[in-house]
């Protein structure tokens, strides 16, 4: 069973940092291509953690996070940032768009400046701070994501994707966002590059203690990165559980057409076979522990 | 926003217009270009829009998605056309200190309005009802002739068709951009004038390095792919006039026949 977690929140309402109520948008209104790309959904968000947004190509889970910084206004349904409605009145939030940072697919053409100094300083600059503080935001944001003092004063188009990344990654996390929403961070980077970027965006995670939601279609690096998980089908909110509880539902997961991680294919295989082990196997580490145990406790009899 | 703007763009379909010719389609929206401005009073202008009206019928294209692509331009259209009102000599209908509003204006600013939205719309009938690679074979075919005179013919055609085929890439590269620095808190609405023409720079810059890139990249494809220019290059499909084009080409001389007799008659 999927419970869903904002059932569980609603006692302590004041830990959430966002809340949709039957967000539901529209594109194309009253046109012939009208399509509801989110059809009424309601989820918590609590202060904290990294929470995982999957779903398919045309899922809506691109569409869902532009309303979370209020790119886009919902057709339908409401935005709680904070506990506060963020179109009071019609009007957007002030400076929500700083508490609330986006980081797109492909940030890394976004980049402009001069220098990568510059660029990571566009988002502090638009906030009006001073320039001390700009300075000591920068030199922050550069060091969580490792990137050294000579590549600030260098041109941002010299640099290698990965690095660019990085610095467009920078450059939402200088605004010091109390959200950061980063769409497919990985995409594009070889396997070394996912890696790194996604350890980084855990390290953040855990030192600031600020909450990071991350979109994605790679099962696998949810699995190993993600405390809670949010599945989107089709415009609707599928479930939102911790990271074992959703997996414990690999095969309606796999029939919406998301690959489950492999080791967790494997698992389901040899249950088939009349090996029963955890439904909730979704690293392989935690393969290699049960697997042991199993074969420990004389698993060995079984013919294969 | 800038999604709407469909100028340029191609709708696959099976309708009589798309299976025309585009060559002859071509001739035939020069041949609509010529009746817009040879017609000279309200019947003959009449007579040009019909025949603008049923091609846009007959591509079976939603006719709200050329309302929605026309949207945008209607802003300008209108100041022009406003201002048209009140530079023209005439019988004057009213007047107010030095403004004044004659029947020649009035008139000229009708004609202007209806004459280029009808352009708007005859050019979109051909770019929705054909694909740029027979749009850019077509005009290679008519300005062959040309060649006699060392014209790049081929490479014009080429790099028209490049063109046309960026647009709605562009568009969308531009909207992307636009939303990645608003989420950095990029304002493009407020501020005074000298703060929003600086705020375009963040998306300038990176629409033209992502320009930059794609032109190099379909340039390596191109060579990939052994693209050494127009010489010696022979087509896939093969086009034919058939009996079905040249009455299209009939019809539109009738139409502009029509046009240019009752100017000679309803003078």
């Amino acid at each position: 069973m999927c419970r869903s977690i904002s059932l569980v929140a609603e006692g302590r309402k004041n830990l959430s940092i966002l809340r949709t109520e039957n967000l539901t948008y529209i594109y194309g209104k009253d046109t012939p291509f009208e399509k509801k790309a989110v059809d009424s959904v309601s989820l918590t968000i609590e202060k904290g953690g990294i929470t995982g947004i999957i779903g398919h190509t045309g899922s809506g889970k691109s569409t869902l996070i532009q309303h979370f910084n209020g790119l886009l206004k919902p057709s339908d349904g409401k935005i709680f940032f904070d506990e506060k409605d963020i179109w009071e009145g019609g009007k957007i939030m002030q400076g929500l768009r700083f508490r609330a940072g986006i980081v797109f697919q492909y940030p890394e053409y976004q980049i402009f400046e001069e220098t990568v100094f510059k660029d990571i300083a566009y988002g502090p600059g638009n906030m009006k701070l001073d320039k001390k503080e700009i300075t000591e935001r920068v030199l922050e944001a550069a060091s969580i994501l490792g990137i050294s003092r000579d590549i600030l004063e260098r041109s941002p188009f010299e640099l290698s994707g990965g690095q660019k990344r990085r610095v467009a990654i920078a450059g939402v996390i200088a605004m010091r966002p109390e959200l950061l929403i980063l769409d497919e961070p990985a995409a594009g980077l070889d396997p070394r590059g996912r890696k790194e970027v996604f350890e980084i965006i855990k390290k953040y995670s855990q030192d600031s203690s600020r909450t990071v939601l991350i979109v994605s279609h790679s099962m696998e690096d949810m699995a190993a990165y993600a405390d809670n998980i949010i599945v989107m089908n089709e415009g609707k909110l599928f479930c939102h559980d911790t990271v074992s509880a959703v997996y414990s539902r690999s095969e309606e997961i796999a029939s919406m057409g998301l690959d489950v991680p492999q080791i967790t294919k494997v698992f389901s295989l040899l249950k088939k076979q009349g090996i029963d082990f955890d439904d909730n196997i979704y690293t392989v580490e935690y393969a290699r522990d049960k697997i042991l145990q199993y074969l420990n406790n004389g698993g060995d009899k079984v013919s294969c | 926003m800038l999604k709407d703007i469909t100028l340029g763009q191609y709708f696959p379909g099976n309708s009589i217009v798309h299976r025309l010719d585009a060559g002859i389609k071509i001739i035939i929206t020069v041949i609509f270009i010529i009746m817009l401005f040879a017609a000279d009073n309200f019947i003959s202008a009449g007579i040009g829009v019909a025949f603008m009206v049923m091609s846009y019928l007959l591509t079976k294209i939603s006719p709200s998605l050329m309302v929605k692509s026309l949207k945008p331009v209607l802003p300008v259209l209108l100041i022009t056309g406003v201002l048209n009102i009140f530079f023209y000599e005439g019988e004057v209908i009213f007047k107010l200190g030095f403004i004044k509003i004659t029947d020649e204006g009035i008139k000229n600013a009708g004609f202007m309005l209806v004459r280029v939205i009808s352009l708007i719309i005859g050019s979109s009938v051909l770019t929705y009802t054909t694909s740029p690679i027979e749009l850019t074979n077509a005009i290679e075919k008519l300005l062959s002739p040309l060649k006699k005179f060392k014209l790049p013919v081929h490479e014009l055609a080429m790099m028209m068709t490049i063109a046309l085929r960026f647009i709605p890439t562009l568009i969308e590269e531009t909207d992307k951009i636009i939303s990645a620095q608003k989420a950095r808190g990029a304002d493009f609405e407020n501020g005074t004038l000298r703060e929003r023409a600086s705020a375009v720079v963040p998306i300038l810059v990176p629409l033209f390095v992502s320009a930059f890139r794609r032109a190099e990249e379909l340039a390596l494809a191109m060579e990939c792919r052994c693209y050494r220019g127009g010489e010696g290059r022979t087509k896939m499909r093969q086009t034919h006039i058939k009996p079905f084009d040249l009455a299209a080409l009939g019809i539109s001389v009738i139409f502009l026949a029509a046009i240019i007799s009752v100017n000679v008659f309803f003078k």
